[in-house]
C-alpha cells in the first residue's frame, strides 16, 4: 500500500537530525550556510528535482540585478553559486519530495513527513517554502478535477498505466515531447495537441515526433482542447478546436503540460498563524507562532517585508542565531567574522 | 503568489511624479463586456497600466518577467499592427496560456507609447 492510502501514513525511513529546511530556493540554500557556520547540519527537502526554487524553475536565464556585490547574475548562476558556497557544510538534499505533515512531539522536537514516506525527527524547522509548492498548472476545462488521477495526469509515475489507452498529450515543451515518444509504443492511439506548429522542446525529440507523425503512428493536431467528455471519472473524448473547426477526439488518458505554478499547499495545514497565505514572524529571530519553527524568504510576513532574495539572506542569518540556542542550549553564542575567525574558516574548509 | 507589492509602490510613485509626461489611453474589456479605460504613462507596460488601475483578470504573477503567462490579453483587431508581434520568448511563454488566439499577447510585453494611444485589449475569461 502506498503511504497516501493510509489515514495515518507510516514512514518508510526515519531520519533524526538537528534541522530540516523546507524548500531549496535561494533562501533555504543560504540558510544552510548560516546554520553551518553555527555547527548545525541541515536536511533540505524540495518538491522540485533540483535546487534553486523560483530562480531555477521560473527564470533560470533571466538576469537579477539586485543581489549585493553581484551586479548581474542569472537565476541559475545564483543557484549554482549558492550550491558551491554551502558545499563545505554537506547538506543532505531530498529532492522530489513534498513535506506534507509537520507536528510537535512530546519531547519538544518536531516530526515531519514527506509524500515519499521520509520521516524527520528534528529540533528545529526552517520553512523556506517561498511562494509555496510548485504544482502543475491545471487547464481551466470544466470538470477536469474529477478526472485527475483517473484519466488526467500531470506526471507519469508508471508507464504501464498508459498501456492500451487513447492518450492525448497537450503541450509543446520537453515533457510533452518526451512522453509522446515514450508512450506511443504502448498506447492504443496517441494524439499530440499544441497551439502552434512550433515546439520549444529539444530539436532531436521534435524530429523524432515528426517522423512518427509521418509514419502515421502519432497524430499531431495544431489547436486547443476546449472541452472534455466522460462519465465523471473516466474520460471518453475531448473536443479540439483547430483552424479547420471543432473535432471530437477519442481520449481515455490526457496529459496536459502547461508548466508549473506555485500554490501554498500543505504549509496551510500545519497549524501556524497565517496572514494572507504568508507566515507572520518576528523580525528578531524570524520565528513563527510556534517556537522552534522559523520561516524565512518569500513565505514569511512582517511589517515592511519585501519579497527579495537579499531580504531572505538577512533573515537566514538572524534565524540561525536563534536556532543555535535551541540546538545547543547553554552554548555561548560568539559573534565571529568569516574573514578573521579561524574556527569558521576551518568549517568552511579554507584553513 | 504575488511578488509585485514593492514594484507596484515604485510604479505608483512614478505615476504621481509624471505630471506632464505623455499618457496613453488603454481600454480593457472584460469577458462580460464591461470596459474600463485607464491612462498609462509612456514607458510602462500594458500589464503595469492594468495593475496600477486594478483592472481585474490581469494576474501578472511574475511581475512582468515574461515568466508566468498570467497577463494574457487579446489585442483588438484594429490595434494588432501597432502592438506588433510577440518575440520568440513571448511565443514560448504563450504556450503556457489558455485559449491562445492569433491576437494573443502577454500584456507585460507591450510597451505603452504614443502609437498605442487608444489601444483596446480584451481580458480572457481565465488566466489559468
Ligand atoms: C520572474 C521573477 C523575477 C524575479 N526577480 C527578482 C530580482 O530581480 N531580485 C530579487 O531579489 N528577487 C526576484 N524575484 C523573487 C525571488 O525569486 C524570490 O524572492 C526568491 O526566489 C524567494 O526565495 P525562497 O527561497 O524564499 O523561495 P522560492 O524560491 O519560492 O523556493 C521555495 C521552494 O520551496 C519548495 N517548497 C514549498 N513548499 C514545500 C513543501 N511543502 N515541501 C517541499 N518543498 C516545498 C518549492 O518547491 C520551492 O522550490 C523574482 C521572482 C520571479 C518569479
Ligand atoms: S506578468 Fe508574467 S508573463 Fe507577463
Amino acid at each position: 500500500m502506498s503511504p497516501q492510502d493510509q489515514a495515518a501514513p507510516a514512514a518508510l525511513e526515519t531520519i533524526e537530525t538537528d534541522c530540516v529546511v523546507i524548500g531549496a530556493g535561494p533562501c533555504g540554500l543560504f540558510a544552510v550556510f548560516e546554520l553551518g557556520l553555527l555547527d548545525i547540519k541541515a536536511h533540505v527537502v524540495d518538491i522540485l528535482d533540483r535546487p534553486g526554487g523560483q530562480c531555477a524553475e521560473l527564470y533560470p536565464e533571466k538576469p537579477i540585478y539586485d543581489v549585493p556585490a553581484l551586479p548581474i547574475v542569472t537565476g541559475q548562476e545564483l543557484t549554482d553559486r549558492l550550491m558551491e558556497q554551502i558545499k563545505p557544510f554537506g547538506p543532505q538534499f531530498h529532492y522530489s519530495e513534498r513535506v506534507d505533515g509537520l507536528s510537535r512531539l512530546e519531547d519538544g522536537r518536531f516530526r515531519l513527513l514527506t509524500d515519499a514516506g521520509t520521516e524527520f525527527i528534528t529540533k528545529v524547522v526552517v520553512i523556506a517554502a517561498g511562494g509555496g509548492s510548485f504544482m502543475p498548472k491545471r487547464p481551466p476545462l470544466d470538470g477536469i478535477e474529477n478526472y485527475e488521477g483517473t484519466s488526467v495526469f500531470y506526471a507519469v509515475r508508471k508507464m504501464e498505466v498508459m498501456r492500451g489507452h487513447d492518450v492525448v498529450i497537450v503541450g509543446g515543451g520537453d515533457s510533452a515531447l518526451d512522453w509522446t515518444l515514450n508512450l506511443q509504443p504502448i498506447a492504443n492511439s496517441l494524439t499530440l495537441i499544441h497551439r502552434r506548429d512550433d515546439f520549444r522542446a529539444a530539436p532531436h525529440s521534435v524530429e523524432k515526433m515528426r517522423a512518427l507523425v509521418a509514419e502515421g503512428k502519432v497524430r499531431l493536431m495544431i489547436g486547443q482542447v476546449t472541452k472534455i467528455n466522460g462519465d465523471g471519472a473516466n474520460l471518453q473524448s475531448i473536443a479540439v478546436k483547430t483552424a479547420a473547426g471543432e473535432e471530437t477526439v477519442p481520449c481515455t488518458a490526457m496529459l496536459p503540460f502547461f508548466g508549473l505554478t506555485m500554490k501554498l499547499g500543505p504549509v496551510a495545514e500545519w497549524g501556524l498563524n497565517l496572514h494572507e497565505n504568508l507566515i507572520p514572524v518576528d523580525t528578531e529571530k524570524f520565528e513563527t507562532s510556534a517556537p522552534g519553527i522559523f520561516a524565512i524568504g518569500d513565505i514569511n510576513w512582517y511589517p515592511g517585508k519585501l519579497k527579495l532574495i537579499l531580504s531572505g539572506f538577512h533573515e537566514a542569518a538572524l534565524m540561525a542565531q536563534a536556532a543555535q540556542r535551541i540546538v545547543y542550549p547553554g552554548k555561548k553564542v560568539l559573534f565571529q567574522y568569516t574573514t578573521s575567525s579561524s574556527s569558521l574558516q576551518k568549517k568552511l574548509g579554507v584553513k | 503568489m504575488d511578488l509585485g507589492t514593492g514594484a507596484c509602490l515604485v510604479l505608483t510613485e512614478l505615476k504621481l511624479r509624471s505630471g506632464e509626461r505623455l499618457m496613453a489611453k488603454i481600454t480593457f474589456i472584460q469577458p462580460d463586456g464591461q470596459a474600463q479605460t485607464v491612462e498609462a504613462e509612456a514607458g510602462l507596460t500594458v500589464m503595469e497600466a492594468a495593475k496600477l488601475n486594478n483592472v481585474p483578470g490581469i494576474e501578472a504573477e511574475c511581475g512582468g518577467a515574461c515568466a508566468c503567462a498570467t497577463c494574457h490579453v487579446y489585442v483588438d483587431e484594429l490595434w494588432r499592427e501597432q502592438t506588433g508581434k510577440p518575440s520568440e520568448m513571448e511565443e514560448d511563454m504563450l504556450d503556457f496560456a489558455f485559449d491562445v488566439r492569433d491576437e494573443s499577447r502577454l500584456s507585460c510585453q507591450i510597451r505603452v507609447t504614443a502609437d498605442i494611444d487608444g489601444l483596446v485589449v480584451r481580458v480572457p475569461a481565465k488566466q489559468f
